[in-house]
């Protein structure tokens, strides 16, 4: 049984398989400066292949590298 | 965007000549036209070669779902569930989800969990590094093709996510949170001027075109109504929402790296940020809806409701093939010097 969320519920980071983390939940971005990071949408994904063109968020392109967040099974 | 609807479309054939004669009228008038209706359907479904590719019946099944939708034609209101429109409806859609059924790839069905799904959604849509009509677009479309390929969109775009926002009732716990967390967004969270389709009526204007929903149907050929007429019919039929919602994953998959090579077509001819919003909003939104919707909406659904596993892989499979061969042909005809649009644009139709 899922328990109701309680409003001070943590803001939560998924670790995307392959992919992004994304961020759900209220979150402050800040450059290296201390500079707020604009973002409109309350769920945002970063980048975590380092190869985004839209850094810190990410662009999908970790599909276009074969980014993996494990080693190949195989 | 303006609201009000365009008059009348140029019939195509047989069907969507009676159809569009029969809404002409008001619903409680009951005329001989309805009556030859299901006869004349009886017909054209019986002799149909492809049913993807025809234009009449692509047509009269679009200005059918758009009597659901309202803004597409003008009719009256009470049409939408006149039975022996209903009843055509689902004639067409029976033949159409039938070729689907047949045409669209099957890919091995992987086993039903959100982690399993999503890894074999993102598989069937990884990147084809091939010739694309993205490619096309940010190295080599003209300012003409851009305008043609805004128009090819405008049929779907102008309504963006309506398609799927049918299945949020169709969908409970996790996978429609999930849904909603997406639709949400494509509708600009609460502020209109954000809204998918908004920010596109603009790029559409920034090249000059005519933004009012419809304007430009007469122009795009069967495969670009049967594109937008699967969406509708796997959204509007509560039995198909595994389809529905594995397109949506699909779509999702395939949007962010294509709207950024889409934005540079349009960078590459002068074009501004006005214009190219639309395309940058996506390659960062999209990057975000698609982890959503591969782990949380189609995984949970599957997981929730394995019964439905088939028809998401097939929904996902459905949006590459059929969006596929839209793309095909505006990629052929370009590839050839050839306008896309069914009957060219007319040069009055984008002045500014």
């Amino acid at each position: 049984m899922i328990q109701p969320e309680r409003p001070d519920a943590p803001t939560v980071i998924v670790a995307c398989t392959n992919g992004p983390l994304l961020v759900r939940g209220q979150v402050d971005i800040v450059d290296a400066t201390g500079i707020p990071v604009e973002h409109q949408r309350k769920t945002v994904a970063l980048c975590r292949c380092g190869v985004s063109t839209i850094k810190p968020f990410c662009d999908g392109t970790h599909k276009l590298i074969r980014f993996r967040t494990a080693p190949e099974s195989e | 965007m303006r609201m009000d609807t365009v008059s009348r479309f140029q019939e195509r054939g047989p069907v969507s000549d009676c159809l569009l004669r029969v809404i002409q009228d008001p619903a409680q008038t009951a005329t001989t036209r309805l009556n030859e209706l299901p006869d004349t359907l009886t017909v054209a479904l019986g002799c149909t070669a492809d049913i993807l590719r025809d234009d009449d019946l692509q047509l009269a099944l679009f200005v059918l779902y758009g009597l659901s939708y309202g803004g597409v034609v003008a009719a009256d209101d009470e049409w939408e569930w006149a039975p022996a429109l209903v009843a055509a409806r689902r004639s067409i859609e029976r033949m159409f989800e039938r070729e689907l059924r047949s045409c669209v790839p099957r890919p091995p069905l992987p086993v039903a969990n959100p982690d399993a799904v999503a890894a074999a959604l993102f598989e069937l849509t990884s990147p084809d590094p091939g010739p694309s009509l993205a490619r096309y677009v940010a190295k080599q479309a003209t300012e003409a093709q851009l305008r043609e390929f805004l128009i090819q969109r405008s049929i779907y775009t102008l309504k963006e996510a309506d398609p799927h926002s049918w299945a949020i009732p169709r969908l409970t716990g996790r996978a429609k949170a999930a849904l909603v967390e997406i639709q949400s967004d494509e509708y600009g969270g609460g502020r209109p001027e954000r809204m998918h389709s908004a920010i596109f009526a603009g790029t559409m204007r920034a090249l000059g075109l005519d933004d009012r929903y419809g304007v430009y149907v007469d122009n795009v050929p069967a495969i670009t109504l049967a594109s937008f007429n699967m969406m509708t019919m796997f959204g509007l039929n509560r039995r198909l929402r595994g389809a529905i919602v594995g397109h949506l994953a699909a779509f999702e998959m395939t949007s962010s790296i294509p709207n950024r090579f889409y934005g540079n077509g349009f960078r590459r001819l002068g074009y501004d940020s006005v214009a190219t919003w639309y395309f940058d909003e996506h390659v960062e939104a999209d990057a975000v809806h698609e982890q959503i919707a591969g782990r949380d909406l189609a995984g949970a659904l599957a997981q929730d409701e394995p019964t439905l596993l088939a028809d998401i892989i097939f929904g996902a499979s459905a949006c590459l093939t059929v969006d596929g061969w839209a793309s095909e042909h505006i990629l052929d005809a370009w590839s050839a010097d050839r306008s896309s649009l069914r009957s060219p644009l007319d040069a009055s139709a984008h002045a500014a």
